[in-house]
């Protein structure tokens, strides 16, 4: 997570001071990614330094604002695109594994990572707080990550059944 | 939710066909829901899934076992006995909507009940009680015609729920839906168990499964599996390590 660039998103609204600025963090990102005040100093000092966000009028005691450099900054970051998960991931690892260990049935493997799995989606689910568009918004992108683990977990299984089938 | 079975199936095992040709839908099943719990099944195509809501609501008979609802064994029942059943007992929810172009969606809703031998007033009072309950009050008096495909699809719901039924069976009720008209479904669903009825829904979709009390897994004809929320939804709130 970065600190550095929400911070300027947080200042693109509106102008703030360094614990300010953690506070709606913290409440922009659901609490889910706490931070500690010192980090937040020691990035606004940082991007002061850089260019990207000023006292206005250099007047130390005045919230920090965004500057030209600093909007043009994060609207990069907002656009670039984020590195995905790629194809080295444990879960996989594991069933590839359990598909050639000799005296392990493949498909119990994959029915207990499927079982974990809506576990973990009904677990989330029932934190969904009605209207709160921040917490929603979280809890869908975790749901939908597990759905996708759910489909290749359910793609595996009925890859299996075929690849038994046609072995017999 | 109680600890009271509102559905049971007992060592039910369901054969199409007869011989080397014989299909084996459901092998010694036992399943019980009770009051209020909302349960998904989940399996591959061919598991048994529709089967088992099949025989919940009577459409078909168990070759072995029993089902009840209620504490009333729905394989026993008479033909007359089985009608009551599915009239005033157990509502359907299927993936095909089925609503009847000529009439209004609260008409549509209103129609089992008018049916059941309610008179029209009274029947479409309770259909326009429920649309209102379940957020569809603006789409009352809309033809089919002019409603979104998840939108007709919710009104098919409260066609399924409508009256006192207490044992609500939904076959994939999302699958034909976009994610938030299928999660405004699961939601209804979920209100009406918490409302004290009982649902039993078949679904191939884990973020809808993600509503249920309960997931059970068949493969087949067998229930493989089964799992229930992990506890304390506070635990998402941990600081992340690393």
């Amino acid at each position: 997570m970065t600190v550095k660039h929400s911070l300027l998103a947080l200042l693109a609204e509106s102008p703030g001071t360094g614990y300010a600025l953690k506070q709606r963090y913290e409440q922009r990102t659901g609490a889910l990614w706490p931070v500690n005040i010192g980090q937040v100093y020691k990035t606004l000092a940082r991007l002061e330094q850089d260019g990207l966000v000023a006292h206005p009028r250099g007047d130390d005691s005045a919230p920090f604002e965004l500057t030209e450099s600093g909007r043009a900054e994060l609207s990069a970051w907002l656009v670039e695109p984020v590195p995905t998960a790629g194809l080295r991931d444990e879960l996989v690892v594991k069933v590839l594994l359990a598909l050639g260990t000799p005296g392990v049935d493949g498909r119990q493997v994959v029915q207990h990572h499927r079982r974990a799995v809506i576990e973990e989606t009904q677990r989330i689910t029932r934190t969904r707080r009605g209207e709160d568009l921040t917490w929603t918004l979280l809890v869908d992108s975790v749901v939908l990550r597990l759905e996708a683990v759910m489909r290749w977990l359910d793609r595996c299984e009925a890859r299996l059944a075929q690849h038994e089938g046609a072995g017999r | 939710m109680t600890d009271r079975p509102a559905l049971r199936f007992e060592q039910v095992s369901k054969v199409y066909g007869q011989g080397h040709v014989a299909v084996h839908a459901l092998r010694d099943l036992t399943l019980a829901v009770a009051v209020g719990e909302l349960v998904a099944v989940m399996g591959p195509s061919g598991s048994g899934k529709s089967t088992l809501l099949a025989l919940a609501g009577g459409l078909d008979r168990p070759t072995h076992g029993r089902v009840l609802v209620d504490d009333v064994a729905v394989s026993a029942l008479r033909p007359d006995g089985l009608a009551e059943l599915r009239r005033r007992r157990v509502g359907y929810v299927f993936q095909d909507r089925n609503l009847l172009p000529q009439l209004t969606a609260a008409e549509n809703v209103a129609l089992p009940l008018e049916l059941d031998g309610l008179r029209s007033g009274a029947a479409r009072a309770q259909a326009t009680a429920l649309l209102d309950e379940l957020g569809l009050a603006d789409l009352a008096d809309r033809f089919p015609d002019d409603l979104s495909g998840g939108e007709q699809q919710r009104v098919a719901v409260a066609r399924g729920l409508v009256g006192p039924r207490s044992v609500l069976l939904a076959d994939e009720p999302t699958a034909a839906l976009d994610s938030l008209n299928g999660e405004a479904v699961v939601d209804l669903l979920r209100r009406r168990c918490e409302g004290g009825a009982t649902a039993l829904m078949v679904t191939h979709d884990s973020s809808i499964s993600g509503w249920a009390d309960r997931v059970v897994f068949l493969r087949d004809g067998r229930l493989v599996d089964t799992a229930g929320p992990l506890p304390g939804p506070e635990v998402l709130l941990a600081p992340e390590v690393g």
